[in-house]
């Protein structure tokens, strides 16, 4: 029996290691692939896809999508979904706005203050908002999907009772050189974004946090199990998220110059399809920041290198969107190959 | 001799280069029912899905009727008259019996639509005549478990099935239920079908049975007819070796060696969830294995759900080394000084994270403020490791690339780090080889010597009696009996419940 079981062993190591290999790989593999086809297709079909400009173009495109997608790689590393991320940014940007003083062309009834407290009441906002999901989905149990669905509708209508239809174009100073300034030839947007994923990879990599966030992913009743407050982890991915939004929220609107209703909401789409098409699993425990900046860069170089060989913009609806089906097919099928790995019977 | 109604003939199969069957023969007559046992890992369950058309790639022949056959599917082997009832059952708890009954075959009208009428009357009638006393028309899920089982025995039957393999069929039922059970697959046998019966019971198997094999290290051991063996025997050529304390059956009644005087840790009062226990009073104390007894649904499952906070217990308190808890969480609880190992490992463990990590979640807490430390969690796991056994003993694996014992002692090393006060093990020895029982054994005496007080909740008395210092005995969500400092066996345990 021993040593039927110790052989047993060795090969289910040995075979295992070799498709764990694969499976894990595959994840990651596939969007890394994916990139690299895409930047050698485009650079081939158009020269002025491979220019330093161009990389900034890029760089500026993804970085609000980017900071959005950092918070959802928590909730989705948890096995939950915000679907309110567009909706929150939007409110983050529109209550900075609102709170800043106006050009007397905008006929909006706004509040001005100091920049620094309207920056401060923006986040206040976003995590009011991160918190009712929370609250919703851990204490009273409504499925996140469903909380967060009630919640874009709501940060919906917080921003259209705000600005009523109108456009506010002046944002705090601070926000607006964050938002679309730049040190020499590096967008100060880019920067933000780049430190907000380090920070956010910091924390999934090497705290204790981040671990809690992975195993509730991994096996939430194990988790529980083990004695971790699993909703507490969950409420405060809720809450990560709301705030990763709101920030995105409010130096996009310092980057397109305007805040209004309906700013982001192609933004949910695109920050959703980030996270999985870099290849963090749907079902959550696995894959991270570094699969998000992949799935970004993806979605990044797609859609501006489809601007460069002039393809009807129509098509270019359709293709992302076999992109993201593609990608869910892997993500699915990664998750059943990893399923299926040998379970000590 | 009568004609063999199935026949396989040098049945081998492997899994990943480890042979799981062995060049195995194995014949069922026509109406006998055919009791087949063995440890874990001995290769039942392997040859039963091959039977039933699960595993479609394995060396060797299968006849049935003496005509070689080879399913591609579980379809092909349903429509050839072979169905399974497996222990986790397969039925739907919200549809009524007859749509159970009916899964998958429902009786139309001209129409194309189900012809409920006729639906409810064939169910009630087909019941009937398996002399089934179920309302056709309840929700399955309201039924008592043994009843559901029976609903899916019924179902398998209706769909034609000559050859039954039942898997475990009597793990969850109550004597009544098994004699009721029983005395309805003597009748199908009587009426020409033929039943493959696995399960760990023995006096099970012996009590039902015609003839038995046992297999051991996917080889075929032995096949005899039940009148000329006894239990003995059965563990004999399942163990392969002269069986040990662990393999005893526990008929002669051991002595329990409580400790009336240790220092209470764990006192729970009238502790009541509605529809799972009620009226619960009990002590842990400080060096004792507490053993709680009772069939399945008796409520002691909930109950230590409910110690560990995972299941909020609606009345009642609890007190811990003296001071009141409120437990509501498992964290909470796990501050309080308790740990829980869950009957089922796939709830208690990480299968694709390493082992290090599964070893070190419940007391990351503790070894990590902010920041992880995984050069202390892989030694801490190593630690773990060598105190409990576990093979191969390498932390940074995955812990699905451990066998199930394995894993179990894994579950345990999640609590033995920093010892907790009151230990509470649902159902440790489940599906173990008897190996894995005794290592199990050793460990939770030498916690107890260590004074931790150990709650031990089963459904098997064999596994209660062979850890327990004093056994309380649940029935129906009551403490029904207590047994301390006095002989007690597995007929007492069993006429107590």
């Amino acid at each position: 029996m021993e040593g039927m079981e110790a052989a047993a062993g060795l090969e289910r190591r040995r075979t295992g290691r070799a498709r764990r290999l694969l499976t894990e790989q595959l994840r990651n593999i596939a969007p890394f692939a994916t990139l690299l086809f895409l930047v050698a297709f485009f650079g081939f079909a158009s020269p002025s896809f491979l220019s330093l400009g161009n990389l900034q173009n890029v760089l500026q495109q993804i970085s609000v999508t980017g900071i959005m997608a950092v918070g959802l790689t928590f909730v989705i590393l948890c096995a939950e979904i915000d679907l309110s991320v567009a909706a929150i940014a939007n409110v983050a940007g529109v209550v900075i706005a609102f709170f800043t003083l106006q050009d007397s062309s905008v006929n909006i009834q706004n509040l001005p203050l100091p920049g620094g407290l309207a920056i401060l009441l923006g986040f206040a906002a976003t995590v009011a908002l991160g918190e009712i999901n929370a609250v919703a989905t851990t204490v009273i149990g409504i499925p996140s999907f469903i909380t967060t669905l009630a919640m874009l509708q709501i940060g919906a209508g917080i921003c259209a009772v705000l600005v009523r239809g109108q456009i506010a174009y002046a944002v705090p100073p601070l926000i607006m050189t964050l938002g679309s300034g730049s040190i020499g030839p590096v967008p100060w947007i880019a920067v933000m974004a780049g430190l907000v994923m380090l920070v956010a990879h910091l924390v999934l990599t090497y705290t204790r946090f981040g671990r809690y966030v992975y195993m509730v992913g991994g096996n939430r009743e194990a988790a529980e199990y083990s004695g971790v407050n699993v909703k507490r982890i969950v409420r405060a991915v809720m809450v990560i998220s709301a705030v990763c939004a709101g920030f995105s929220g409010m130096l996009g609107v310092a980057h397109f110059g305007s805040a209004q209703q309906n700013e982001f909401d192609n933004y949910l789409l695109d920050s959703i399809s980030a996270v999985v098409v870099g290849g963090t699993s749907l079902f959550g425990g696995s894959g991270g920041i570094g699969n998000t900046i992949l799935g970004l860069l993806v979605l990044g170089v797609l859609n501006n290198g489809l601007d460069h060989v002039a393809i009807d913009s129509f098509m270019k609806i359709l293709i992302r969107g076999l992109i993201l089906l593609a990608a869910l097919i892997i993500n699915v099928y990664a998750q059943r190959l990893h399923g299926r790995e040998p379970s000590g019977a | 001799m009568p004609e063999s109604l199935l026949e396989l003939r040098g049945v081998s199969k492997n899994f990943g280069g480890v042979a799981a069957l062995h060049e195995v023969d194995f014949d069922l007559k026509a109406s006998e029912i055919h009791g087949l046992v063995g440890e874990n890992g001995a290769g039942k369950s392997t040859l039963m899905r091959i039977i039933a058309g699960v595993h479609t790639a394995y060396e060797g022949h299968m006849l049935l009727a003496g005509r070689p056959v080879s399913f591609r599917s579980a379809r092909d082997a349903r429509e050839a008259g072979i169905g399974m009832v497996h222990q986790e059952l397969s039925v739907v708890p919200t549809l009524t019996v007859a749509e159970n009954v009916f899964l998958g075959s429902q009786p139309l009208t001209r129409l194309g639509t189900i012809d409920w009428a006729r639906m409810q009357s064939e169910a009630a009638r087909h019941l009937a005549s398996l002399g089934i006393d179920a309302d056709p028309a309840a929700l399955l899920g309201s039924l008592p478990l043994g009843l559901q089982q029976l609903i899916e025995l019924a179902r398998v039957l209706f769909s034609g099935a000559r050859i039954i393999i039942l898997d475990e069929p009597t793990s969850a039922l109550s004597p009544p239920e098994i004699e009721r059970l029983f005395s309805l697959l003597r009748r199908l046998c009587a009426a020409g079908r033929s039943i493959i019966f696995i399960s760990h019971f023995l006096d099970d198997i012996l009590a039902i049975s015609d003839s038995v094999t046992v297999f051991r290290n996917g080889r075929h051991v032995a096949t005899e007819a039940v009148g000329r063996i006894d239990k003995a025997w059965l563990i004999e050529n399942m163990i392969g070796r002269d069986h040990d304390d662990l393999a005893q059956s526990y008929v002669k009644p051991i002595m329990l060696a409580s400790q009336p005087d240790a220092p209470v840790l764990l006192e729970a009062r009238e502790l009541g969830h509605a529809g799972s226990f009620r009226n619960v009073s009990l002590e842990v104390r400080a060096g004792e294995v507490l053993g709680i007894y009772g069939f399945l649904g008796s409520g002691q499952l909930e109950l230590a759900r409910s110690l560990f906070g995972k299941m909020r217990a609606e009345r009642g308190t609890v007190r811990i080394g003296g001071r009141r808890v409120r437990l509501g969480t498992t964290s909470r609880a796990r501050r309080a000084g308790l740990a829980f190992v869950p009957e089922s490992r796939r709830s208690m463990l990480f299968a694709h994270e390493p082992v290090y990590k599964n070893v070190s979640i419940s007391i990351l807490q503790h070894i990590a403020r902010v920041l992880l430390r995984p050069a202390a969690e892989r030694a801490i796991a190593e630690a773990r490791i060598k105190e409990l056994d576990i093979r191969p003993p390498r932390c940074t694996l995955p812990l699905g690339a451990l066998s199930g014992g394995n894993q179990q002692k894994v579950a345990l090393a999640k609590w033995l780090t920093r010892k907790p006060k009151v230990l509470i093990l649902s159902e440790p020895t489940r599906g173990m080889d008897v190996g894995a029982k005794e290592d199990v054994v050793r460990i939770v005496r030498r916690l107890r010597d260590e004074g931790i007080g150990i709650v031990v909740v089963s459904t098997e008395p064999e596994t209660v009696l062979s850890l327990a210092d004093r056994i309380l005995v649940m029935k129906k969500g009551v403490i029904a009996r207590e047994f301390a400092s006095e002989a007690v066996g597995k007929n007492e345990l069993l006429a107590a419940a």
